[in-house]
């Protein structure tokens, strides 16, 4: 295709100074290259490939997370769900349950992946309650790591954890010594969001007072939650001026339905009080539409942050640590460059004599015939 | 002649006095911070006690106490209320009931000193047991904490526990249904004992009953006054609607305020003096080694059983004299031996000295003889040789002479 393209610009190029620089969209055009057609074939190559997702959610029981997440992707996760009385809850530990859901949409495939933890903050002693969790975002890296350095790389699955909801209970003052302990131990393996569910027991008033709050929270006790990127310059001002609202609402305060109710003559999920209806998608109700939006505008960057942020830093933390003990902490990067590169080369002339060796093997063994057999 | 006595006016008497004397009721509110406590109070008794907002990073739950005196229709009523502070909020709650139980039994026990003392006034004394426990539900929609388990395990034989599901305008009609079938079932069957509305009374007894069916109450608190129609009420405002606190169909806390305060409030005090109190008097006393029943299954009275104890007391203190007293004569016996013992060593040392010194000074001496006498005969030697020597010089003196003068 690139050789007719330049005999086309060959051809044309005498008329390009007369011609007007025309759209490139068409092939007839004259001075047309044809790369603006780039993004239809990543459309086209993401849309057969189909995305992955990994979300994680954690919080005390009964915050309204299982709601949530069916509400959010119009599924039900947990069709058979038996709720534990407190009385089993006095010793359980935290379970990690990972469910798995295909969700289509005019073509384009999501694998979502919701990793549930329940048990978390159930015992009546919570010490050990956040182990388990970050065992196993350290496991998923380790696995991408292990898969990413070997020498089949085709299919690499990715299951690190892009994304963790945090559950904020809305009954209380703002964050408790249990949330502020979990968010730093993960602050820097994962994108951590914060949310703030069951909204419907807060006023407008209380609401504000809440997040003011819990954000100063988070700021006092230095925790680094996920900062949405601001809208590029270049960006209409529809994206930017929503973009800034996503950003002044965090941490968003949603309700979770499934349920149909009817309210002013129409069919609106939500949940039917004796003094009213509050409807999910009313944004003066509350903000899952701008969570549903943030989850979904930004889930590229949540992944590359991931990959380029949380992933990375495992990596240079594991591979420092690799086959030596963790005392010798202030090995500089120079040296373990040269380490691998002298291994590097070590493994490429090994290789190298070996390739000798067979050929000389196969040489023989022609001579020899075929009374010997070959071996390698 | 008519049959009236005029017995039935003894419970005005009764009535009266009361009413001169004033009331005194204590509440204890237990539940995790910001479920709510301090602004059902408020709404409970229409008026807004100091309250402030308290963090969630306390170390361990305390207790803080509050009196007030409220009057209304000429009735005085001495309100105590006794909130937790921190209460859910630690990450290890292992411990966390037992200040709770703590402050409940001090009350006890200082109502049990007051009535133990010889000269009391106990019509005078301002009553602090706590009469009733206000426990507060976390309006999850699934079961009770771990935590609310445990709690009330501890207190429901301590106190009358009543238990509220707290802003209950988060759970719609139906899912509170199955919540508090759920929480009622939970304390059934872990054995808590809830306070039940007595059922005794048949002026009260239908409607007590069908409260007890009704708990733990949903109950909504609001001191915002907000207008709805007409009228101007107690009420929350949200974009979707107003929750009116005094609408019995939007939540449970009229029959609260009912069952609590205008009908069984006195039972409430009475049940915690005559079951709780009386457990609690039981357990210490047995502790301190009280019986009902003497040593050979006779009745016996405090006062008996104070007696004899008195006497024991005495008798093992006298016998723990005497014994201290022996062993005080027995060990100064034991020193004056010894020091008898070192001072006779110490003469015999003595002695033995003076002897030896003695025996030493004898051979001095002779020696000091012998040499005297060697002096003396080495003298007389000297003054003989002399003798001689003069003698000698005398006649070989001429003789010297001569040599020299040879």
């Amino acid at each position: 295709m690139c050789i007719s393209v330049f005999q086309q610009v060959d051809e044309t190029s005498l008329k390009m100074s007369k011609q007007q620089p025309a759209q490139f969209i068409n092939p007839e055009t004259p001075g047309y290259v044809g790369f603006a057609n780039l993004p239809n074939q990543v459309h086209r190559k993401s849309v057969k490939k189909g995305f992955e997702f990994t979300l994680m959610v954690v919080g005390e029981s009964g915050l309204g997370k299982s709601t949530l997440i069916n509400s959010l992707f119009l599924t039900d996760l947990y069709p058979e769900r038996v709720l534990p009385g407190a009385a089993e809850k006095i010793e359980r530990t935290v379970q990690i349950e990972a469910s798995t859901v295909e969700i289509e949409e005019r073509g384009v495939k999501l694998r979502l992946t919701v990793v549930d933890t329940p048990g978390y903050g159930d015992a009546i002693n919570c010490r050990d309650c956040f182990k388990t969790i970050i065992s196993y975002i350290d496991e998923q890296f380790e696995r991408y790591l292990h898969d990413e350095s070997g020498l089949n790389r085709r299919h690499i699955i990715d299951n690190r954890v892009h994304c963790c909801f945090y559950f904020i209970s809305p009954f209380g003052h703002g964050l408790k010594p249990l949330d502020v302990a979990f968010m730093k131990a993960i602050h820097n393996k994962v994108n951590i969001v914060p949310v703030i569910a069951k909204a419907d027991t807060l006023t407008l008033k209380e609401r504000e007072r809440l997040k003011k709050r819990v954000l100063d929270e988070i700021e006092e006790h230095s925790i680094k939650i996920y900062h949405l990127p601001d809208a590029e310059s270049d960006e209409d001002e529809d994206f930017k001026e929503q973009t800034r609202l996503l950003k002044a609402s965090i941490p968003f305060s949603v309700v979770g339905s499934n349920q149909l109710i009817e309210a002013k003559g129409k069919k609106v999920r939500g949940r039917l009080y004796p003094w009213g209806v509050v409807e999910v998608e009313n944004p003066e109700h509350n903000d899952f539409l701008k969570l549903r939006t943030m989850l979904i505008t930004h889930m590229q960057d949540l992944q590359e942050v991931t990959q380029d942020l949380h992933y990375e830093n495992f990596r240079s933390e594991r591979l420092k640590r690799g086959g030596r003990k963790v005392e010798n902490e202030d090995v500089n990067k120079d040296q373990i460059l040269l380490e691998k590169e002298a291994e590097l080369r070590r493994m490429q002339e090994m290789i190298a004599r070996m390739q000798a060796q067979m050929q000389m093997q196969m040489q023989t063994g022609d001579g020899d015939g075929a009374a010997h057999g070959h071996h390698v | 002649m008519s049959d009236h006595v005029g017995v039935e006016s003894l419970p005005d008497q009764l009535v009266n006095k009361s009413i001169q004397q004033g009331f005194c009721f204590n509440i204890l509110c237990v539940g995790e911070t910001g479920i709510g406590k301090s602004t059902l109070m408020n709404t409970l008794f229409n008026t807004n006690f100091e309250d402030r907002e308290f963090s969630h990073f306390y170390s361990h739950v305390n207790l803080e106490a509050r009196t007030y005196e409220l009057e209304e229709n000429n009735v005085r009523l001495k309100l105590t209320i006794v909130s937790t502070v921190g209460f859910g909020d630690q990450i290890n709650k292992e411990e966390s009931y037992q200040p709770i139980v703590d402050y409940i039994d001090a009350q006890f026990e200082a109502y049990l000193q007051e009535e133990l003392k010889i000269k009391r006034c106990l019509f005078n004394y301002h009553d602090s047991r706590v009469h009733v426990c206000l426990y507060f539900i976390a309006p999850t929609g699934h079961s009770l904490k771990t935590l609310d388990l445990l709690t009330m395990k501890n207190l429901d034989s301590k106190v009358n526990i009543i238990p509220l599901i707290a802003k209950a305008d988060t759970i719609s009609k139906n899912e509170l249904q199955k919540f508090k079938v759920k929480v009622m079932s939970e304390l059934v069957s872990s054995g808590v004992q809830i306070y039940q509305f007595p059922t005794d009374d048949e002026t009260i007894a239908r409607i007590n009953s069908s409260m007890n069916a009704h708990l733990p109450f949903a109950v909504v608190g609001s001191m915002d006054e907000v207008k709805v129609g007409n009228k101007v009420v107690k009420a929350r405002q949200y974009p979707w609607g107003i929750v009116e606190v005094e609408n019995e169909s939007h939540c449970d806390f009229v029959k609260l305020r009912e069952m609590l305060i205008c009908t069984n409030m006195e039972d409430l005090r009475e049940q915690t003096h005559t079951r709780h109190y009386e457990l609690y008097r039981r357990c210490k006393l047995e502790e301190l080694g009280f019986r009902d029943v003497g040593p050979e299954n006779k009745p016996v009275s405090l006062q008996e059983i104070y007696e004899t104890k008195r006497q024991e007391f005495y008798t093992e203190r006298q016998t723990k004299e005497e014994e201290m007293k022996q062993m005080f004569v027995q060990r100064v016996k034991e020193k004056e031996a010894m020091l008898k013992e070192a001072e006779r060593e110490l003469q015999a040392k003595y002695e033995h000295l003076k002897r030896v010194h003695q025996e030493e000074r004898l051979k001095l001496d002779e020696k000091r003889k012998s040499l005297e006498d060697e002096i003396a005969c080495f003298s007389k030697k000297r003054a003989a040789s002399e003798i001689f020597q003069n003698q000698a010089f005398v006649t070989g003196g001429s003789k010297k002479d001569k040599d020299r003068k040879k």
